[in-house]
């Protein structure tokens, strides 16, 4: 206890997460509008996850178990770093394990292992706002919300098939929330997209540097944009992880040496370890395995 | 014609500060009509273009429009929602500069789509051979689709906004210059297109213009304005013919001859 006295619980004072509550509680009442909110100043650049610690450290209670992933990862710096900070701050459970954590904070990533009531997944967003970059006007997106004017994200989708033949948009997928707000889903791939849809757990969001947090209270309807000839489709890969053989899961490309040699691995390593430990193993699990053990 | 007007104005004003924009702008537009507004810069043109487009909102006065079920809707007291849908649907405006118009980073099948996907079309194909059927009215060629608007010519990138606005069928056009900073065959070549357009569409539209040839050539009606007023309006060859206000006079007596 002594070491964390300088502190207050959860490193926020009082008065700034009674604020940022508010926000979150505006924010579940109408799903998918961006709240603003007077972000405050984190120990860690803008672009880390400073939204995302926010939301975390004002819905934070000691008996609470945190998850922090980066791509998937558990294991890298920007996960590691912020389950140390809060284990520091406000002295709570951490994990690794999806089903056993009540927050999860994420960059980037929907965990493999679905999600059940009760939890919370806090997402670090960068740019909360969908239309930014066909409209660079805040005054004028922010009135395209008020009135529903939603024309523009499909002139987006429609740029996409004119180049590319397809909808080329493959993360950051511009979904409509309970039928009303257009809502970027942060840069998650748009194969988390369906996860989001009618999710038992409450989905929050955090935009430090851009001022907003926004929200999707479970089991609300998350529809993802497309055309009528041109449907909505997540990305499939061809091949099972590496590892531990998983399918229709989400694969990262990993690069293996200078001669151009790479393996598709789980991008979420809980669940690539989970499937490991039971008994699963992919084509290259067994070299990659001895060395580290 | 149909018995009632399109659009209904009266004693429109409006004024910055002590400064008068326009003053007391009464008139009736009436379907398939093509009214000019003419007058030196400065003579509240545009001002009044932009307060009958609710782009401004005027000082004092009405303007109603009839709306596709008939009835009159008093422009300034619709809400912001109605009075966007309706510059999106059931009219058009055309700037003088077609990157005010345009999105020049998005390609000119999306800027002619745009509009249709702002009304609810969700059909990729029927957008695309939309937007094809509308590049080939206007005269641009069709594997200039893909491209953006900053790759077209003064002409091109015109011809491209009138396009995209005329896509969702308007029945109102407001037009601002839309020859101006062209050279003179390609001003020719748009008001030829222009005027077949409203002939085919039988369009109404209210265009703004400093060159009375344009207006000759457009509008079957003419008012003309100085310091915020109309000092004329009637048949646009009987004010080009026989201008009867001084001003009008001088202004007729301007036109340089080649």
């Amino acid at each position: 206890m002594t070491d964390i006295a300088t502190y207050n619980f959860a490193y926020l004072d009082e008065q700034t997460k009674r604020m940022i509550r508010r926000a979150i509680l505006k924010g579940i009442a109408i799903p998918g509008y961006q709240v603003p909110f007077a972000s405050r100043e984190m120990p860690m650049p803008y672009g880390w996850g400073t939204g995302g610690v926010q939301v975390t450290a004002s819905i934070i209670g000691p008996d609470d178990v945190l998850k922090v992933i980066d791509q998937g990862a558990d294991d890298t710096t920007n996960a590691v770093s912020i389950r140390a900070f809060f284990k520091k701050v406000a002295n709570v459970a951490v994990t690794t394990d999806t089903a056993s954590a009540t927050i999860i904070q994420t960059r980037h990533r929907i965990p493999e292992h679905p999600l059940t009531a009760g939890q919370v997944l806090v997402y670090q967003v960068p740019i909360p706002e969908p239309l930014r970059f066909l409209e660079p006007r805040e005054t004028e997106t922010r009135k395209m919300h008020a009135l529903e004017e939603y024309g523009l994200m499909h002139v987006k989708l429609y740029e996409d098939i004119a180049k590319h033949g397809r909808i080329a948009t493959t993360y950051a997928y511009p979904v409509k929330v309970e039928g009303r707000y257009v809502m970027d889903p942060s840069p998650t791939p748009k194969f988390d997209n369906p996860k989001m849809h009618r999710s038992p757990a409450l989905q929050l969001f955090g935009a430090g540097r851009e001022k907003r947090i926004y929200a999707v209270p479970p089991f609300t309807d998350v529809v993802s944009l497309d055309f009528e000839d041109h449907p909505f489709e997540v990305q499939t890969f061809d091949q099972p992880c590496a590892l531990c053989a998983a399918e229709n899961v989400y694969l990262d490309e990993v690069i293996l040496d200078d001669h151009g040699g790479h393996m598709f691995v789980c991008s979420d390593t809980d669940h690539c370890e989970k499937r490991r430990e039971e008994g699963h193993r992919g084509h290259l699990a067994p070299e990659m395995m001895e060395p580290a053990q | 014609m149909t018995e009632e007007p399109l659009l209904r104005v009266s004693a429109l004003s409006k004024f910055y500060g002590s400064r008068v924009g326009c003053d007391n702008v009464s008139f009736d537009l009436w379907p398939g009509e093509v009214l000019a507004v003419v007058g030196e810069s400065g003579s509240g043109k545009t001002t009044l273009l932009n307060c009958l487009s609710t782009r401004l909102l005027p000082s004092s006065g009405t303007a109603s429009y009839r709306m596709r079920d008939g009835q009159f809707r008093e422009l300034y007291r619709m809400s912001e929602a109605e009075r966007r849908f309706l510059m999106r649907t059931d009219w058009g405006f055309v700037h003088q500069n077609p990157a005010d118009g345009l999105r020049m980073t998005v390609s000119a099948g999306a800027n002619v789509g745009e509009r249709l996907m702002a009304v609810g079309d969700r059909h990729y194909g029927k957008i695309r051979a939309t937007a094809v059927d509308w590049l080939s009215r206007v005269e641009i060629e069709q594997d200039r689709i893909d491209d953006e608007p900053r790759a077209f010519s003064g002409g091109m990138r015109q011809r491209l906004q009138i396009a995209r606005n005329l896509v969702t069928g308007p029945r109102l056009v407001f037009m601002d210059e839309p020859t101006g900073g062209l050279d003179v065959s390609v001003q020719a070549r748009l008001l030829d297109l222009l005027r077949g357009l409203v002939t085919d569409l039988g369009l109404a539209a209210i265009v703004v213009t400093h060159d009375l040839a344009v207006a000759r050539l457009l509008s079957q009606r003419m008012m003309v304005m100085k310091d915020g007023r109309v000092v004329e309006s009637g048949l646009t060859d009987r004010v080009l013919d026989d201008p009867r206000a001084p001003y009008t006079q001088l202004l007729v007596s301007s036109i340089l001859q080649v």
